[in-house]
């Protein structure tokens, strides 16, 4: 049960997706060909909003509901975030999507898409599986 | 009925931009989640098909809530797309569609073009590229660079974290890449 405001927000999120545009094809083309301001506007805005939020829960020490003090641990550098970043890359302007927006195509209709998330899983799992030889 | 009218219009990018930007301290205030999507599918890995290998081997039922929020992204979106749209064809810079043309999109109706996304597609050379080879990139991409659009370009820059810096750019490139390199030359070979 504990989990069910998660689905919540996962809903609300959902739907933002989607009238935000940022899962359709046509506007990662356009951002790619650099032919519309929509996704960096999108993009923007949410990071200038998330920086914002995080710096007042530090400031303020917000809590959580259950009165946690909110940590955030920090990312840790590794090559992999140039070579698997630019594979990723590749891919979401082939498909239009990145793992959110998987979720919201087939969500929206597009059942097809189902194959492109059982192919994302299964480059996860090759990922897992051959892991130790890639440079870290 | 006037909200809702209000509701289906397409959204401005800052309003759109500031509820996604949101989402990073509701997870924080609903349980110190931090956002992130790419997880899940790693997660369904370590709970579907563990196979004995290390990267899997983890208590993924602790992290469960990550795919209590891709089922709920899915959910959302089917009541968006049913929902909250009015009808109209998308709207998409007109350089854009001339260049679409030429490799034969011209459907405009929904967020993604059906002469690409159809079942129809599946079994086709277009098929394998835009479906099996593309969400196989995603997948093995976004766990090699430790997260996606989300846990890197949208979380990691609002922790203003370098190594999302670096992420974001090098997913920027590839598409850049993709997009005026790849994609054409796909839809040449396959015309």
């Amino acid at each position: 049960m504990k989990n069910i405001k998660y689905l919540l927000a996962g809903v609300f999120f959902g739907i933002v997706l989607v009238k935000a545009q940022v899962i359709s094809w046509f506007r990662i083309q356009e951002m790619f060909q650099l032919t519309s301001f929509h996704m960096y506007g999108v993009i923007g805005t949410a990071v200038v909003t998330g920086i914002i939020s995080l710096q007042l829960i530090k400031r303020f020490h917000i809590k959580t509901l259950s009165g946690d003090p909110i940590v955030v641990a920090p990312k840790k550098f590794s090559k992999g975030q140039i070579y698997g970043g630019l594979i990723f890359g590749l891919g979401w302007a082939i498909t239009g999507a990145c793992p959110g927006p998987l979720f919201a195509q087939i969500g929206m209709g597009f059942s097809v898409v189902a194959v492109t998330l059982v192919s994302a899983i299964a480059g996860t799992w090759i990922y897992g599986a051959i892991q130790a030889k890639l440079p870290q | 009925m006037q909200l809702l009218k209000f509701i289906q219009q397409p959204w401005h990018w800052s309003v759109s931009g500031l509820l996604i930007g949101l989402t990073v301290p509701a997870l924080l205030i609903l349980g110190n989640k931090v956002f992130g999507i790419s997880s899940s599918l790693r997660h369904i890995c370590a709970a579907c098909f563990p196979a004995n290998i290390t990267f899997f081997k983890y208590d993924w039922k602790k992290e469960s809530w990550n795919l209590f929020f891709a089922a709920g992204i899915l959910l959302g979106a089917f009541i968006a797309g049913h929902y909250l749209q009015d009808g109209q064809n998308v709207e998409v810079a007109a350089a854009t569609r001339e260049r679409l043309a030429g490799y034969g999109i011209h459907d405009y109706r929904a967020l993604l073009p059906s002469e690409i996304f159809s079942w129809q597609q599946l079994f086709t050379w277009k098929g394998l590229i835009f479906f099996v080879i593309g969400g196989f990139m995603i997948g093995f991409g976004t766990r090699y660079a430790g997260g996606c659009t989300s846990g890197h370009s949208i979380m990691g820059l609002s922790n203003l974290q370098w190594p999302s810096l670096v992420a974001t750019i090098c997913f920027m490139a590839g598409g850049f890449a993709s997009a005026n390199l790849f994609i054409p030359l796909i839809f040449k070979w396959l015309h």
